[in-house]
């Protein structure tokens, strides 16, 4: 049966091709406006680390001891003591830190001219903890964080750059004036958000697509970094003033984050004690004064707290939801109007005995056909409009790609709303009184 | 024409009017917010900016602030960039309007006020009328013997020696006009830091901020501070328009021939800085300008559809009124007045649905109220839309002969 109410919607379709045309058209773009925005949301909103983000977690204090009254927040990072103690507690499974500067780059045996690069000068659990691919050579050790060993990891997009994507592991690379030894290049890696340097969300005003640039190109442990571009660190916010700019170690600034992870629900409670118990005993040394005012948020729960997707993807993503309801609407007016016409064949198939659910069962099939259509040419609209989503100069411009689930979500979009666009119509249709029509021809 | 008629044929398709009735009230609503939204974008991409925007061309250095030599060096790149021809006037400073990131400064109005007045943008450099073409509305420029350098003040600061931080500043007429309404706001006093008093000495037409345009477009202030070259900093060249490639050009080679291993961060025009700064801004109107035409489109063709399929219907009905008498006029009005009334209850339904979706948008969005200007201009352009899409199958209508009413009983 399904296959003959197919070859009628067929050939009703064909029977008039303007109006069929016009219904195709109406949902195929409602469904590329829609599915457009809606990849870009998928892509904007989506775990930067599925599977693992639940385990990660963001200490956050209140080391600003200028104000009197409370901050209604702690601070977006913190100040290099407090990191420090949290970091060398190693009361966690894992824990990094994190601060990124800029810095020239050079290396002396490439044929390259110096380079402006961003360096992220974090900890050895950094690789294992973020699940950070590795193409060549691995992370370096703990031991290396204590020693302040001159090496580096690089990202793929710099390995092109100056060694032509070769395996550069063993090779020097002159951080301003350092020389460093290249240990590990990394795969293409590309975290939607960088969440691990996602912070001052709140003072954006939703203007926040900064927070989906690309990673770092150099990678160096903490205690190296802060000798090798010392003097060009910025702080996030200071209360009082740094005695040489760019120098902060002991500056009253808060400059560098701290991430966690901690593995079970019994670590997260002992991890939030601890870092309570840290601030009072810190208030009661006289270095805080705001103990109570700490937090211990997940990684989603701090990228929601910043507010990560920027605010006009989300009024984008309502208008063209919007629009698709406006196409819907388009559709069931055209779809009764066709249903309606066809009072005639309907009174001869109910006279020679097709029931109500027959009629209906028909005219659903063929919305369905004309929303399969309509999914396919809306699949196509999707397409344009991603390539035009990255010609946009924005950060995020070079990962919108609809992948395997959203093609999916395009084609059940689209049949889904065709079938209650045509549900009404049908059932309009399948009620009419068969004599009536009849008598009417 | 009497609408009664009208009215008591749209009662038998109540389902049909109702649908196309709540489809011109979206797009009504939608279209009268994305018009707004659109006009907000553009209105703030023409924001004028108080400076010569079309004369000015800008070199931004890597940092080299951490050698003890670096004022002189600054010194030595200012000299050079004042030959290249063309240059009429050069400064460093330390950002630039619509320059995208910004430092700012936490305004007092008293030194025993703990809450900020205000946040306004920080600029900082030496020879900053000239180059900027800023206009001082009041008051007057700073002397020379007002300028001093960076780490000088920074090293006050440190040491609480608030006699060597320089005292005057130029803040601009909206700032003034924000804390001191309708008064002189000359020889006011203002407080930043820990109470370290500032005081205005005169007074900038206008000049934006380099970013945090929800802040106060137009709060800024100048404090007589010389910078070395450091991150950040910019080299600014004034010129004649037409000059500008030329002169960018010659500056890039005076400073690479000073030192040839310096990297170029950052060059081009001022238009071209201001042209990044708003590329989001311009994206956004471009595809709320597409939204709206698609979707007036589509609604075109929902109306141009349901039109047809009730000329179709009525097709005997019309013959019959074409034999009792009716012209073709009275059924093209007929259809045209069935049209109108349809379009004007969802334009009453869409004013409603626009004031709710602006509620919502003011609420999430941070934008402003709706004007009530841009009612009559969705209404417009709606009855416009409706009228148009109804008049080919109006024709169509007007077109059966009265023979119809004779045929196929």
């Amino acid at each position: 049966m399904f296959g003959y109410y197919i070859d009628l919607a067929l050939r009703s379709l064909k029977h008039n091709r303007v109006l069929t045309g016009l219904m195709v058209l109406a949902i195929a773009v409602g469904i590329g406006a829609s599915m457009t925005t809606l990849t870009v949301m998928h892509l904007l909103s989506g775990d930067p680390l599925p599977g693992k983000s639940a385990t990660l977690f963001y200490p956050q204090l209140d080391p600003d001891t200028s104000v009197a009254s409370s901050h209604s927040q702690p601070t977006d990072v913190m100040d290099y003591r407090s990191a420090m103690d949290l970091w060398s507690a190693h009361r966690a499974d894992r824990q990094t830190i994190v601060v990124d500067s800029d810095l020239k780059v050079t290396a002396p045996d490439a044929n390259v001219p110096p380079l402006m690069m961003t360096m992220l000068s974090t900890t050895a659990d950094f690789f294992p903890m973020f699940d950070v691919p590795f193409q060549y050579g691995s992370g370096w050790s703990d031991d290396d964080d204590a020693r302040r060993s001159r090496v580096a990891i690089i990202s793929a997009s710099l390995n092109d750059k100056l060694f032509g994507g070769a395996n550069s592991v063993g090779r020097t690379l002159r951080l301003r004036d350092t020389d460093v030894r290249i240990i590990g290049v990394l795969k293409p890696w590309r975290p939607s958000p960088l969440f691990y340097t996602v912070r001052g969300g709140r003072f954006a005003h939703g203007d926040t697509a900064t927070f989906y640039g690309k990673i770092e190109d150099v990678f160096v442990p903490l205690s190296s970094g802060l000798e090798i571009n010392d003097g060009n660190f910025y702080q996030f916010n200071c209360w009082g003033m740094p005695k040489r700019t760019g120098h902060l170690i002991d500056a009253p600034c808060e400059w560098v984050a701290v991430w966690v992870q901690l593995n079970n629900a019994a670590k997260q409670a002992d991890y939030r004690r601890f870092l309570h118990d840290y601030a009072e005993q810190q208030q009661s040394l006289g270095r805080f004064t705001h103990a109570e005012n700490t937090r211990l948020p997940s990684l989603m729960e701090w990228l929601d707290y910043n507010g990560v997707v920027p605010s006009d993807v989300h009024l984008q993503t309502g208008l063209s939801f919007a629009f698709l309801v406006i196409c819907l609407l388009n559709t069931v007016g055209l779809l009764l109007a066709k249903f309606l016409r066809r009072g005639g064949e309907i009174g001869v198939r109910r006279a020679l005995g097709a029931s109500r659910g027959a009629i209906f069962a028909q005219f659903l099939v063929e919305a369905g056909v004309v929303g399969l259509l309509g999914g396919v040419a809306g699949w196509l609209l999707t397409l344009v409009g991603l390539w035009l989503v990255r010609q946009q100069p924005t950060p995020y411009a070079d990962m919108v790609h609809l992948d395997a689930f959203m093609f999916v979500i395009t084609f059940a979009l689209a049949i889904v709303v065709s079938l209650l666009a045509g549900a009404l119509p049908a059932l309009r249709a399948s009620r009419m009184a068969p004599a009536f029509q009849l008598k009417a021809q | 024409m009497d609408i009664k008629p009208i009215f008591s044929t749209l009662q038998r398709h109540k389902f049909t009017a109702c649908l196309l009735i709540m489809e011109i009230a979206l797009t009504c609503a939608i279209v009268c917010n994305a018009i707004f939204l659109i006009g907000q974008r553009l209105q703030l991409m023409q924001t004028p900016t108080g400076i010569a925007e079309h004369e000015l061309v800008y070199v931004q250095m890597a940092d080299i602030s951490d050698r003890p030599d670096v004022m002189a060096r600054t010194e030595a790149d200012l000299a050079a960039l004042r030959q290249v021809p063309g240059a009429k006037s050069v400064m460093l400073i330390n950002q630039l309007p619509f320059g995208g990131s910004s430092s700012n400064m936490d305004i007092k109005l008293s030194p025993e006020q703990t809450k900020t007045t205000i946040s306004v943008a920080q600029y900082m450099g030496e020879n900053m009328l000239s180059t900027l073409g800023v206009h001082l509305v009041a008051g007057r420029d700073f002397r020379p013997d007002e300028f001093v350098d960076i780490d000088k003040v920074y090293a006050a600061l440190r040491a609480g020696d608030l006699t060597a931080i320089p005292k005057p500043v130029l803040i601009t007429q909206a700032m003034a006009e924000r804390l001191w309404p309708g008064q002189n706001p000359l020889g006011k006093q203002l407080y930043v830091a820990q109470g370290i008093p500032l005081t205005v000495i005169g007074v900038m037409k206008e000049l934006v901020r380099p970013n945090q345009r929800n802040n106060g477009l137009h709060y800024s202030l100048f404090n007589p501070v010389r910078m070395p070259m450091s991150s950040g900093t910019y080299y600014v060249l004034r010129c004649a328009s037409q000059d500008r490639e030329q002169v960018l050009r010659s500056a890039v080679v005076k400073l690479r021939k000073l030192d040839p291993n310096r990297i170029v961060l950052d060059k081009g025009t001022w238009d071209e800085m201001r042209r990044d700064y708003f590329r989001d801004d311009r994206a956004m109107a471009g595809i709320l300008v597409s939204v709206c035409l698609a979707l007036l489109i589509v609604t075109a063709l929902g109306i141009v559809g349901l039109a047809s399929f009730w000329v179709a219907q009525r097709n005997r009905s019309i013959g019959v009124r074409r034999a009792l008498g009716a012209t073709r006029g009275n059924i093209l009005h007929y259809f045209q007045t069935e049209n109108f009334l349809l379009t004007t209850m969802g334009i009453g339904l869409g004013m409603v649905l626009a004031y709710g979706i602006n509620l919502f948008l003011i609420v999430h969005y941070e934008v402003p109220r709706l004007p009530l200007m841009y009612f009559p201009i969705g209404a417009l352009l709606l009855w416009m839309i409706g009228q148009a899409a109804v008049l080919g199958p109006a024709l169509r209508a007007a077109g059966v002969p009265p023979v119809v009413a004779t045929r196929s009983v």
